[in-house]
């Protein structure tokens, strides 16, 4: 509370604000560095996935095949019924239900509740796992059975192999990423590495990395497997 | 007077848990809707309009609330925000590119 006391007055307001933050002698953006630096690589990130989602935008409309029906080709049977697109809602299910605990986990975090903090981010991690695994499950699904390959399918253009192992894979390779950060930060909540330190904003930073790979899949869910 | 608003988002800045269950709720909704969107074989306009707004709610309750935007100062949101606007001439220069392939294709190559 010291930098109250210091700055006389509240920090301006609206596009004042933004000039008095970015044109005054001092920091610009007063948050942890580590925050902002998770900010600018998920800015980063964005346009990666984003250059990957126009390429898809592209070949598709470029292809002269008619694309593949992705509510046919990632339904679930249960018993006799083919119900479309199952597999894909269980799995945005999944992520958003992992993106709702670890909110909650950051809010424990800087309550300095060491447990539930620990164990939120495990669930998230587990409902990270669950979906990388349901996932591995979707490409045997399409590689073994559908006979999918990035080269080329049955099923639609070459195109579409190319871009959903492409895009999903990626997306992927995050989740699983994301997956051993949490547990690496959960251990260090846990051991009360955060509460030496003083502060538990590591677990805001991870938290940042969780939801945006949330916030890909929300685009990815709606283009690919929707569109 | 009102400090939390303006203060950045440092410790001690506690919204009540409530406010993420909503949301989540709200992006479990908003999730279903667009798999409803396909469920009921929507088509055409409609299909691609509900898509993309479910979409944008979705992905403005995941900025703004989970990952703490809307309680950012203004010079963080317009440095993380802004940028990806760019995205938007990308997006417009590979349909026309698109559009444009996929007419010489038909020209030249598909009997």
């Amino acid at each position: 509370m010291a930098t109250d006391v210091m700055t006389a007055q509240a920090p301006a307001a609206g596009l004042h604000g933004v000039a008095t933050d970015l044109a005054a002698d001092k920091q610009a953006f007063p948050v942890p560095w580590g925050k902002l630096m998770m900010w600018i690589f998920l800015l980063s990130d964005t346009f990666i996935f984003s250059c990957f989602l126009t390429g898809y935008m592209n070949v598709r409309i470029s292809t002269t095949a008619k694309w593949a029906n992705p509510s046919a080709v990632f339904s679930l049977a249960i018993g006799q019924t083919e119900v479309p697109l199952l597999l894909i809602a269980i799995m945005t299910m999944v992520l958003i239900t992992s993106s709702g605990t670890m909110a909650m986990a950051v809010n424990f975090g800087y309550r300095r509740n060491r447990s539930v903090t620990t164990a939120l981010m495990l669930v998230t991690a587990g409902l990270g796992a669950c979906f990388v695994g349901m996932q591995a499950f979707e490409w045997s699904k399409l590689i073994l059975i559908e006979g999918v390959r990035p080269w080329g399918s049955a099923l639609g253009p070459p195109q579409f192999g190319a871009v959903f192992f492409m895009v999903t894979g990626f997306h992927g390779l995050h989740v699983s990423a994301g997956v051993v950060y949490l547990c690496v930060v959960a251990m260090r909540v846990w051991n009360g590495f955060y509460d030496r330190k003083g502060t538990y904003e590591t677990v805001e930073v991870v938290g940042l990395y969780w939801h945006f790979v949330d916030l890909v899949w929300v685009f990815i869910f709606a283009l690919f497997y929707l569109w | 007077m009102d400090h939390t608003a303006d203060k950045p988002h440092a410790e001690g800045v506690q919204h009540p848990v409530a406010i993420y269950l909503w949301i989540w709720l709200l992006l479990f909704v908003v999730s279903s809707f667009s798999y409803m969107v396909d469920y009921f074989h929507l088509h055409g306009a409609l299909r691609w309009t509900l898509i993309l707004i479910f979409m944008i709610v979705k992905a403005g309750f995941i900025v703004m609330i989970f990952m703490h935007m809307a309680w950012e100062r203004l010079a963080l949101k317009l440095a993380i925000l802004v940028p990806p606007l760019a995205l938007l001439v990308l997006i417009a220069l590979m349909a026309i590119e698109g559009d444009y392939t996929f007419l010489t294709r038909l020209a030249s190559f598909v009997r």
